[in-house]
């Protein structure tokens, strides 16, 4: 091989020409090298200040920490709502990689139902600001030892300590109480609208109904956080520091528990309500919507079927009959229609009608029949009160006409909401002919005054209504605020607060009118009134009024038999009461669906109450609600 | 007379083909390397331990090849050629597929990829032939060589691994430059490789296009493909002129950064050593291609020019395309950064040529023995 081959000056000019060759190397190099120290530069001295905050972002993350939910008590401090700690199995769809293997590796481990795969799609689906989307609460011991030895190889995968909402009580407060739930993409909408979402970082509940959603702002408490270093994984490497959440305020409520368990049993299988006031302060002592449900159901979200379950049951359990439900009044607007009588001087106590057992009016063959065959005879107030006679009534309403009714009647509260602490409350209806004209665009009839006159009709009112209106009536005219929360503690304090009472309106009634009304309701519930079987014996002296409400018309040839009627189309039966009737201290109203006569089947219920409220005795558990077969006696 | 010298005038003679500056400045930088790795990997003593072995086998592979003359070297290109070329063809039609290319041959005893030879081989085979037709080249001596070139270019893209067949086609295209190709060839394949750049995107891989989209818009798939690239420059970006300091990089010890002791290393060493830390790394690599450059200017051959300049622009390249592609200015590419990344068979490849380097720079006075 020729390795010195050729002429000298061909290789000089060969050698020249490699080293400009290599000097175009140099200047390709320089420039590259140039391109490569700007950005050198610009990532590390000019955007220096973005990148450090990028990298100090990767390596902290602010780990919220959510406030345990304020306890709930009754007025004796025994908790209707309490929390307690459980791990739950929860994953992060965005760290999971591949999501459905990381499910079947789990599946493998632990034990996961249909309904677990079920419920957590759903929550995927719906899953918003949360990063981690529960799988499997309440985990036993072994299965936290088995997945948290298997998380290595989980991606997203976490066990986490979370409180959870327990009802100990169960059905007997669900419609007072409520429950919570998963906050839902409507409610967080809701909650970033009011600038309230800083409170729910780390919590995935909120109040859903009832008190738990009534007080949520109370309950709730605010988040800590914690400042974690992570790694790229997510996972903790250390703790920096730590911020305490504040847990949410206590809550002691009016209710009893006692004297809701005994109420709620004294239902038995009828449906209705039952709401007990102080008449000294509005104090809601019980409040009963009958049937209740499980509200342990929703805490971690219910499953679809017990859901629709629920929703379509014909008993209608979500349904709070106590403060939702609207009904005639029936014969316990009697009372009522009496003191606006009196004060408005359509009657004296002492004025008298003949009964001959129906009232017609004036030019009209049509006959408003009374309860009783053949009436009453010779009928007083007094007497039309205890033995709730309607034509007395019928007369009554005719001659004080729909415009003074309409005036009077909801100073007690009928026709409007009373305030109570709870969500969804109706106002009920006062029947009145502008009222239809607007409704129904239809005139006013004059049979509708009769009828209005006995709380039939077009008359609306819920349980707690009649409660608040029968309250006023123990107290001397004073309609108060209807309130379950008697006190709060805020959290750190030892310190009950107790809440105030508030005066909606002061009805200014003489008290002679009220004695002649309250000395008649006493003896409804001694023999010769309408409800003296439930009262026999009673310790303390009681005023009460029965009811019984049409479900359904019954036709002018036609009379009323409950035993050819089916159970829906029964009348409702109304009772209201209050004791002792010298110094009240307590006022019922109940209300059984297709109950029948009130005196029979609602006044044991509203007597149940009273002996634990007033003597502190419960029921032998012969006092049950049974329905009553005797005929009707209004 | 089997030993005409004591052992210690032995090994000053074989010493004697090493290059003084080439050396420093590589120890300089294998000793940044070894701080890297070593808190790269979470202060493992065992991967040091094992980038010291690495080093240690690659140094005594440089001081054999160091020891062996340019003419023999040369020599040795046609047949190495031919064997890499052979690999790469039975590579082709029965090579081990892992992560969707076929580019890896087991031969038992492990498996690696041949196109690791032929960036060996071919810059000797062409400078090989340049030497052999000194004096007599002519146009078709540059198309030949381009189809040398060309060959294992084709069946490396085919595996397919476009970014190490683009860089062993770089080094054959250097080979030609240095060799004297004529600037209007040179002009004429710049615009022939503008104009095919759609040609090349529609033959190009769902995953070679993802890597060239993600490289002008990483924020787009910041959890996938461009994750990579968001958190190298996050890693370099944070460590500022002065670094967060060693063992102390954030991004570094909490995972951000992937395959940090090997094709990601720069963006360890940017985030604790800083801009500074940088701009000296850099100048030290370009100490080491000015040494190789001043070497290839003085070389005795034409052979011996040849591959100091290949060998040096080459070490340039793969540095730049590394460090490129850590700060987000190159799309990703497989490529280590020459004597900072973890890995032996890198580091070997390396020494070879820089072994090839020193017996040229070394060779220089003494003539065919």
């Amino acid at each position: 091989m020729n390795w010195r081959g050729g002429e000298l000056k061909n290789l000089r000019a060969e050698l020249a020409a490699f080293r400009r060759r290599l000097q175009a190397g140099v200047v390709l190099i320089t420039v590259l090298v140039l391109i490569l120290l700007g950005r050198l530069y610009d990532l590390g001295v000019r955007d220096y200040s973005h990148y450090a905050s990028l990298a100090e972002s990767n390596r902290i993350s602010l780990i919220p920490v959510a406030a345990p939910r304020g306890l709930i008590y009754d007025d004796k401090n025994r908790v209707l709502a309490d929390n307690y700690s459980a791990y739950t199995l929860e994953i992060n769809p965005a760290k999971a990689g591949n999501l459905k293997r990381t499910l079947a590796e789990i599946g493998h481990l632990i034990d996961i139902t249909p309904a677990h795969l079920r419920r957590f799609r759903e929550l995927l689906a719906e899953n918003r600001s949360f990063a981690t989307v529960p799988l499997k609460s309440h985990l036993t011991d072994k299965e936290v030892a088995i997945v948290a030895a298997n998380l290595y190889r989980l991606p997203g995968v976490e066990v986490k300590a979370r409180l959870f909402r327990n009802y100990p009580f169960g059905d007997e407060f669900s419609h007072s109480v409520g429950y919570i739930g998963r906050i839902n993409d409507r409610e967080l909408a809701t909650l970033k609208q009011e600038g309230r979402l800083d409170d729910y970082r780390g919590s995935e509940h909120m109040g859903k109904t009832g008190l738990e959603q009534q007080y949520e702002t109370l309950l709730h408490g605010k988040p800590g956080y914690e400042e974690m270093e992570t790694d790229a994984y997510g996972r903790a490497v250390k703790v920096l520091a730590r911020v305490a959440p504040i847990p949410g305020d206590d809550l002691r409520l009016n209710l009893n528990q006692e004297m809701q368990q005994i109420a709620d049993r004294a239902f038995g299988d009828y449906k209705g309500a039952l709401v007990a006031i102080d008449p000294n302060n509005g104090a809601v002592l019980t409040l009963v919507s009958r049937p209740g449900f499980d509200p342990n159901l929703f805490v971690d979200g219910i499953d679809p079927q017990t859901w629709s379950q629920l929703l379509n049951s014909p008993a209608r359990p979500l349904v709070n009959r106590a403060i939702y439900s609207v009904y005639p009044p029936g014969s316990t607007i009697k009372p009522f229609m009496a003191i606006a009588a009196l004060e408005m001087g359509v009657r004296t106590p002492g004025y008298t009608i003949f009964d001959p057992g129906y009232y017609s009016l004036p030019g009209s063959s049509h006959r408003f029949r009374d309860w009783k065959k053949g009436g009453h005879g010779m009928v007083d107030m007094h007497k039309a009160i205890v033995v709730s006679c309607d034509t007395y009534f019928y007369r009554v309403a005719v001659d004080m006409g729909m415009q003074r009714m309409d005036e009077y009647l909801p100073r007690f509260g009928f026709g409007a909401r009373t305030g109570i602490d709870l969500p969804g409350e109706s106002a009920g209806l006062v029947p009145s002919p502008a009222w239809k004209e607007k409704r129904w665009h239809k005139p006013w009839f004059p049979g509708e005054t009769v009828i209005s006159g006995i709380g039939q009709g077009y008359w609306q009112i819920t349980p707690l209504q009649l409660a608040v209106a029968t309250a006023a009536l123990a107290n001397g005219g004073t309609i108060y605020k209807p309130e379950l929360l008697q006190a709060v503690r805020k959290s750190g304090s030892r310190v009950w607060q107790p809440v105030a009472p508030v005066v909606v309106r002061r009805i200014p009634i003489s008290a002679a009118d009220l004695a002649v009304v309250r000395n008649a309701m006493i003896d409804v519930t001694k023999p010769g009134g309408t409800a003296p079987r439930a009262f026999v014996g009673v310790a303390y002296p009681v005023a009460a009024k029965t009811g019984t409400a049409q479900v359904t018309g019954v036709k002018q040839n036609e009379s009323y038999d409950a035993k050819k009627l089916a159970i829906q189309y029964r009348d409702n039966a109304v009772f209201i009461a209050f004791a002792p009737a010298d110094h009240p201290r307590i006022a019922v109203a109940v209300l059984l669906e297709n109950g029948g006569h009130g005196g029979d089947t609602a006044a044991p219920i509203a007597r149940a109450v009273m002996d634990y409220y007033l003597l502190g005795k419960k029921p032998t558990p012969s006092i049950t609600g049974k329905s009553n077969e005797s005929p009707p006696s209004d | 007379m089997n030993h005409p010298h004591p052992i210690s005038h032995r090994l000053f003679h074989i010493l004697r083909h090493l290059d003084g500056w080439l050396l420093a400045l590589m120890i300089a930088v294998l000793l940044l390397s070894s701080a890297t790795v070593y808190s790269a990997s979470g202060q493992s003593l065992p991967r040091l331990t094992g980038h010291f072995i690495n080093i240690f086998v690659a140094l005594m592979v440089l001081v054999v090849v160091a020891n062996v003359p340019p003419h023999i070297l040369a020599r040795l290109g046609p047949p190495l050629y031919a064997i890499a070329l052979l690999l790469l063809v039975v590579v082709a039609v029965a090579g081990e597929v892992r992560n969707g290319s076929r580019r890896w041959l087991n031969l038992g005893v492990g498996a690696f990829q041949p196109s690791e030879i032929m960036k060996v081989a071919l810059p000797l085979m062409l400078a090989w032939w340049f030497q052999r037709r000194e004096g007599l080249l002519k146009g078709k001596d540059y198309l030949l060589a381009a189809i040398l070139v060309l060959l294992p270019f084709a069946l490396i893209l085919r595996q397919p691994d476009l970014g190490t067949a683009l860089l062993i086609g770089a080094s054959g295209f250097y080979l030609l430059f240095f060799a004297g190709l004529s600037w209007r060839v040179i002009g004429l394949l710049v615009v022939l490789a503008a104009s095919s750049l759609p040609l090349v995107w529609h033959f190009m891989h769902d995953y070679q296009r993802q890597r060239i989209l993600t490289l002008l818009n990483p924020e787009a798939d910041p959890l996938g493909a461009g994750y990579h690239i968001i958190q190298s420059t996050i890693a370099i970006g944070s460590g500022g002129v002065f670094g967060k300091g060693w063992l102390h990089g954030t991004q570094t010890h909490l995972d951000f950064i992937p395959e940090r002791t090997t094709d990601f290393v720069f963006a360890v060493f940017g985030e604790e050593f800083g801009l500074l830390g940088a701009v000296l790394l850099v100048a030290l690599y370009l100490g080491i291609i000015a040494r190789g450059f001043y070497i290839a200017a003085y070389a005795p051959s034409l052979f011996s020019r040849l591959m100091a300049a290949t060998v040096s622009l080459n070490f340039f390249t793969y540095a730049f395309v590394n460090m490129g592609m850590v700060s987000g200015i190159l799309p990703v590419v497989g490529v280590p950064l020459p004597l900072m990344s973890y890995g032996g068979t890198a580091m070997i490849t390396l020494m070879i040529g820089f072994g090839i380097l020193m017996s040229v720079a070394t060779h220089k006075s003494l003539n065919k023995t």
